[in-house]
């Protein structure tokens, strides 16, 4: 069965990006525009990978780690966050919240595909 | 099916909708009406607009966002504050930031380090010496090669807490190449003290590939601060042992409190909206428009059977036309957009000019919500643009003369639009000079426009300035150019079946006032007869209908024939001799006289045989399936299958008395 992946991201541009190359590779791909939307949609149905932005209105990314964290059912779940230019400060407070990895935007479709495997088998 | 050009398109709509969120909260900002989350929404714009553009590799339009970025993350660490300098600085870049964006969608180059001047004044503002330009970390001895790799992987217990699992970094790097995997379980505890959420085992790996060293630490990318690593070239002549230095733990601190999300609004997991192209929606509209058609074919066939032949049928037509106007509705619904999308565009064109003018101006925009058909959206652009800039030109004052009259120095424009009934009214305010009536005047009579001895009223006199080739302004400015375009503005919106309008006050101002239809593609019609053919009257037109007496109706010499309505004439056209129908009713007190208004000839009346009746019809365009007509605004089928002209009375009564002698060739008219 193919994995289910949710992008969470404000951009539409950012979340068509991910989830038109992971499509391609034969994930399921399921969108959020915030935190609090990506929650409420994360504890209806369940994913195997989570990647979100940081930046984002309403919830942002850090708190939306922290909280699936907290979620029995997410405590396994890879959670990626994708950072601008390698923000060190933001990756290691998303990295503390709990966060399997991370993607540098623009990344390449190919080291996106990479990535998730990485992190989901 | 999603293509890359798709999402390119997608990323400009979306940078499009932030650059006008971000001229929004920099308005906000200017405008003392800064919430909350004012500067955050402000820097995500210029956040997303850079992380998409990076992904296409727009290099100038990224590289200036990132600066905005940077300064609004300085304003939203209290680092620096926003003086209206700033927000100038920041609507200035935002402007550039449109340009740039809008050359990278047209495909053209942008005048090499055209931004450059914003770029340092931004910089400098964030006291920014350098600002870091995306770069990709550099990596260091990583392109190193070896035979093979051994690598030692130890996870730290607390490794699974971030969701990394060694199994899947195992087999990544047995994607790299052969590989040999020796576990160590001496860590693991006996059975009854095993943590299930506590890493263990241990991993020495031998991968006997050429591959770069970089290569097989990206692998460990995401555990490099939760375990020991160390990779060792097999062949120590090729590189000597290098070890990764052995790391702290980073023990996650003390996690604050989850914020309360139980007060956050019940979000639908599913998402809120669906794109689709137009040309799939005008599709709908399209076979809505043949389904009223076809409805109407069946109404009529069913108004010749005798009453009571079967209700049944009577009740279910009665049903279908109900759902079909809600149906009609509906998809009409889809078609329209808010009036946002070109308002957006507005405050920038009247910072620009007041610029260029040394005037100042404040634009209040109001009711940017209204939703209208995308296709007026569209066409909304120029005529709005035009009128702008003639009140920026010819109505607001300079600072010094408003201060001498006594008004504020800074002149103030209102653009608002809202629906009344089915209509969308947009209106265009200055409290500029108004319109000199005396001037406007002087100037038709020098132009001939006017005869010298012709009395107008105040309103016959504003009509003038939409006159073709009408100009009041003193000097040719650069800004509205010659006054030629009020004629053309006016034809716009009458094309799009508007209405403008225009009220004044002389030293107080002026007010342009847009009445547009809600949608383009249906009309409320009255079906009319005149001798075999049917035409249709918009409703909204009708004032209404009537049967002169003979001694109602008068010769006029040079004027045709008016007919006297309680005390006022009328002018009034016969229908079957505008178009050259033969065998309608010639005399007045047997056909039907209707009295329509337009908005700059008043009434009018037009005879006609016989009134049909009421109906929705599709709008076809006359243009597109065969050539423009004057006094004809389109065309539509009937339920009968005959071709049945809408007629556009503000056209009708601009036309000169003289009959037009040639109908349209209907054997050739076929409409789709």
């Amino acid at each position: 069965m193919a994995k289910r992946v949710m992008t969470v991201d404000d951009s539409r541009t950012m979340r068509e990006m991910v989830a038109f190359t992971l499509r391609q590779a034969g994930y399921e791909v399921s969108e959020a525009e915030d935190g609090v939307k990506a929650l409420a949609a994360l504890k209806a149905a369940p994913v195997d990978v989570v990647i979100t932005d940081l930046n984002m209105p309403n919830m942002d990314g850090v708190t939306l780690i922290r909280q699936l964290r907290a979620e029995p059912r997410y405590r396994s779940v890879p959670i990626l966050m994708l950072t601008t230019e390698g923000d060190a400060a933001k990756k290691a407070e998303g990295k503390g919240a709990g966060a399997t990895g991370w993607l540098v935007k623009p990344f390449d479709p190919a080291k996106l595909i990479d990535v998730v495997k990485r992190v989901a088998g | 099916m999603v293509t890359l050009d798709h999402l390119r398109a997608t990323y400009f709509e979306e940078a499009a909708e932030l650059l006008e969120r971000a001229y929004a909260e920099l308005a906000a900002l200017s405008e003392g009406r800064a919430g909350e989350d004012t500067v955050h929404a402000l820097f995500r714009a210029y956040h997303s607009i850079k992380g998409g553009g990076g992904a296409f590799g727009f290099t100038r339009p990224v590289g200036l966002a990132h600066v905005m970025e940077t300064l609004l993350d300085l304003v939203r660490e209290d680092r620096i504050t926003v003086a209206p300098d700033l927000l100038a600085l920041l609507l200035r870049g935002t402007d550039m930031l449109a340009d740039l964006l809008a050359a990278e969608r047209d495909g053209v180059a942008a005048t090499p380090g055209v931004e450059a001047g914003i770029l340092d004044a931004l910089e400098s503002a964030a006291k920014i010496d350098h600002i870091a330009r995306e770069q990709a970390a550099p990596v260091q001895a990583a392109a190193a090669i070896a035979d093979g790799w051994r690598i030692e992987f130890r996870p730290h217990p607390g490794l699974f807490r971030s969701a990394n699992e060694p199994l899947h970094i195992l087999r990544e790097l047995a994607g790299l190449g052969p590989v040999e995997v020796v576990a160590d379980p001496s860590r693991l505890p006996g059975i009854n003290r095993i943590d299930p959420e506590e890493a263990y085992l241990s991993w020495t790996v031998t991968l006997r590939a050429a591959v770069a060293r970089a290569q097989v630490q990206d692998v460990f990318e995401f555990v490099i601060d939760d375990c020991d690593l160390s990779i060792d070239a097999l062949d120590d002549a090729t590189e000597p042992a290098a070890t990764m230095a052995e790391r702290p733990v980073a023990t996650p601190t003390a996690e604050p409190a989850p914020p309360d999300i139980a007060a956050a609004p019940n979000a639908s997991p599913l998402a809120q909206s669906v794109r689709v192209d137009v040309a799939k929606i005008d599709r709908l509209v399209n076979l809505v428009g043949e389904l009223v058609i076809t409805q109407a074919m069946l109404a009529q066939h069913e108004a010749t059977l005798p009453p009571d032949l079967c209700p049944g049928l009577t009740r279910g037509l009665e049903t279908l036309s109900q759902h079909l106007r809600e149906l009609q509705d509906g998809v009409m619904a889809i078609r329209t957009q808010p009036v946002r999308t070109v308002f957006s565009r507005m405050p920038r064109l009247v910072r620009e000019v007041a610029g260029m003018l040394g005037k100042d101006v404040r634009l209040v925009v109001t009711g940017e919500g209204t939703e209208i058909d995308k296709t007026v959206v569209e066409q909304l652009a120029d005529p709005l643009t035009h009128l702008l800039r003639n009140a920026l030109d010819h109505g607001i004052e300079p600072p010094d003369a408003r201060e001498a009259l006594g008004k504020p120095r800074q002149g103030i424009i209102q653009l608002s639009a809202e629906q009344r009934g089915g209509r969308i009214i947009i209106e265009i305010t200055d409290d500029g000079r108004g319109i000199d009536r005396a001037r406007v005047l002087a100037r038709a009579r020098e132009r001939g426009l006017v005869s010298a001895e012709a009395t107008l009223s105040e309103s016959e006199i504003d009509e003038l300035i939409f006159l073709p080739g009408f100009s009041t302004a003193e000097t040719v400015s650069a800004v509205s150019g010659r006054g030629v375009g009020m004629d053309v503005v006016r034809r716009n919106i009458e094309a799009l079946g508007g209405r403008i309008r225009l009220e004044s006050r002389l030293g107080h101002g002026s007010r342009f006032t847009l009445t547009l239809p809600l949608t383009l593609a249906v009309l409320d019609g009255l079906v009319v007869s005149v001798g075999r053919d049917a035409y249709i009257l918009p409703i909204a037109a009708i004032v209404e209908s009537l049967r002169p007496r003979r001694e109602d109706v008068r010769d006029v010499v040079g004027h045709g024939q008016v007919i006297a309505i309680r005390g006022s004439y009328v002018p009034l056209v016969p229908l079957h001799t505008r178009f050259g129908v033969a065998g309608a009713v010639n005399d007045y007190t047997r056909g039907i006289v209707v009295i329509v208004e337009t908005d700059h000839s008043g009434q009018i009346g037009l005879l006609v045989d016989d009134l049909v009746g009421q109906q929705q019809v599709v709008v076809k365009s006359l243009e597109a399936n065969w050539r423009r007509v004057d006094g004809i605004g389109g065309a539509t089928i009937l339920g009968d299958g005959r071709v049945a002209l809408i007629l556009d009375v503000a056209g009708l009564a601009a036309l000169p008395a003289v009959a037009i002698p040639a109908a349209p060739p209907r054997a050739h008219l076929h409409l789709h």
